[in-house]
């Protein structure tokens, strides 16, 4: 099977996915939080067409309902709700520097390979014609994960946690065109409990440390700073 | 070789040239024009750097006494190393009798030859300016270089050559199709040329201002026929790469049989690409701001991370389905 045999709207699935991808990459390396909060928002518009575009092509009309939840969840509501934290934390101007940049693209990179690898098994199998992208999204639940190692602002570890968990979602609609709609539902609002729960935690860590850089957590507190 | 040995199509490679170092300039004076008119000023006319090089070709060439053979012959090298680097590159018709010759990899490799001059020209003379120009221009082009090689292993890989002849015929071959590959690797080209050709984020070309020149600097001490040279190469320079993005991604138009009709639509098709590019240009140079010299390396990452990701996504999306 070749891609030349696909239709025009099959083909477009696929640049999606990639455009995914890269919007992590993009992720690791965006130093402002506003920034990082408009990637991360692009990031779930995406998936929220690629879910579409699966559902249109294959008739599965329940996928329509996940894409719908995946728009006003990932694309709105949480990037709404990040900024509205960096807001009250006065974080809008705040800038990291991303050390060992060209080492951690490396790595990123390392890690497609390793996630192609891993999932070359699978990929034989004749599950679906999308199913290539399961490496795709392996790469984006990893990526998420080198994003937490190599940040230090807990806001931007919560955005690496978030977008792991589009990884995941772009899985399941890939490998076997989406989950039941219970455990999609389930998900969904275990995801928008976490970021609520995370903006209570931002404050607490705020209020006991006087920073959001997780580094200085390893320090007591009755140590000079 | 048989068909190496063809007058005919030999007569075509000159033509190319010929057509490539005339209308070089033009394409320059289309940028800036579209950009005067964005930023609400009167142009100058599209013949202006015509009669710029003109006037330069007749002024005396002076040249500083601390001037070594060097400095002299690089302007003759740097343009025909440029010139031989643009007959590689199919600009109205798919077949060329170079593009056998010289694949893609030897296309970089012209290019390099000349920027190697041009650094070596710009410290010749000993003055502060030249010396600061070629490092910038030496640190800028050793990140470029294999964020571009890499956006050509992508197309390559796709087409299973080197050659830009049937990397074109190929992408013509498959017709319409959206490959994430491509789109990466186009990405990562306009990134690079936009870097290699000295055009705003990375250099500014009209300007001569001691903090952020590469390009100016490096032919700070030409004057006359020399200045023209190096100008009028640097213009055919973004020429060739506007020719190559549009011709190897979009290659709809271009003759594949060299026949008058079929060439006459290719002139038409290329024309029409590359008046659109510049007003892509333009419209992207005004809306963006220059940004520092130390902010480049991550802007030509960013093209590298991109050549990168589109052959990665060739390997795992469309090679196993």
């Amino acid at each position: 099977m070749n891609l030349a045999q696909l239709g025009l709207v099959e083909q477009s699935i696929f640049v999606f996915a990639a455009l995914a991808l890269l919007l992590s990459f993009l992720l690791l390396f965006q130093g402002r939080l506003t920034a990082m909060v408009h990637v991360f928002a692009w990031q779930g518009f995406l998936l929220a067409l690629l879910t579409a575009t699966v559902a249109s092509v294959e008739h599965s009309h329940h996928l329509f309902l996940s894409a719908a939840l995946t728009l006003m969840l990932k694309g709105l509501m949480i990037p709404w709700m990040l900024h509205r934290l960096i807001r009250k934390l006065h974080l809008e101007r705040h800038q990291e520097r991303l050390q060992h940049q060209a080492l951690v693209m490396m790595a990123g990179a390392g890690l497609v390979i390793f996630s192609y690898w891993v999932v070359l098994p699978i990929a034989r199998l004749e599950l679906a014609n999308t199913r290539n992208i399961v490496a795709l999204s392996l790469a984006i639940v990893q990526l998420g994960m080198l994003l937490m190692v190599a940040r230090r602002q807990v806001v931007a570890q919560v955005i690496g946690f978030m977008s792991m968990e589009n990884g995941l979602f772009l899985a399941a609609v890939a490998a076997t065109y989406g989950m039941p709609l219970v455990v999609e539902l389930g998900i969904a609002f275990d995801v928008l409990v976490a970021a609520i729960l995370f903006g209570v935690f931002f404050f607490h860590i705020r209020d006991s440390i006087e920073s959001l850089d997780v580094d200085q957590l390893t320090q007591l507190s009755e140590e000079e700073r | 070789m048989a068909d190496l040995l063809n007058l005919k199509e030999w007569v075509a490679v000159l033509g190319q040239l010929l057509m490539f170092a005339l209308a070089a300039p033009m394409l320059v004076a289309w940028v800036k024009r579209v950009k005067c008119v964005l930023q609400n000023r009167k142009g100058p006319s599209l013949l202006q750097p015509y009669r710029d090089l003109s006037k330069l070709l007749k002024k005396e060439v002076r040249v500083a006494h601390t001037a070594s053979p060097l400095f002299r012959a690089t302007p003759y090298l740097v343009f025909s190393a440029v010139l031989v680097a643009a007959s590689t590159v199919p600009l109205l018709q798919v077949h060329l009798p170079t593009t056998a010759l010289a694949d893609v990899i030897v296309l970089v490799g012209f290019l390099a030859l000349a920027r190697f001059f041009l650094a070596l020209a710009g410290m010749d003379v000993g003055t502060a300016f030249g010396g600061m120009g070629a490092s910038r221009e030496m640190l800028i082009s050793a990140l470029a270089e294999p964020a571009m090689l890499m956006a050509i292993f992508t197309l390559t890989m796709s087409a299973h050559s080197t050659n830009l002849s049937s990397v074109i015929q190929h992408v013509l071959d498959t017709g319409l199709l959206l490959r994430p590959s491509l789109l990466f690797a186009l990405l990562a080209l306009l990134l690079v040329a936009i870097a290699e050709t000295g055009r705003i984020p990375v250099d500014n070309p009209a300007t001569h201002l001691e903090l952020t020149m590469v390009h100016e600097a490096m032919i700070l001490e030409y004057s006359g026929r020399h200045l023209a040279l190096m100008e009028w190469a640097a213009q055919i320079k973004l020429l060739l790469y506007g020719v190559l993005i549009s011709n190897v991604f979009f290659p709809w138009g271009i003759a594949e049989t060299a026949t008058a009709p079929a060439l006459a639509i290719g002139a038409l098709a290329i024309l029409a690409k590359l008046v659109t590019l510049g007003m892509v240009l333009a419209v992207s140079e005004t809306l963006v701001a220059k940004m520092r010299l130390f902010r480049v390396p991550a802007f030509l990452n960013l093209a590298f991370l991109l050549g990168l990701l589109g052959m990665l996504s060739y390997v795992i999306l469309e090679t196993s389905l």
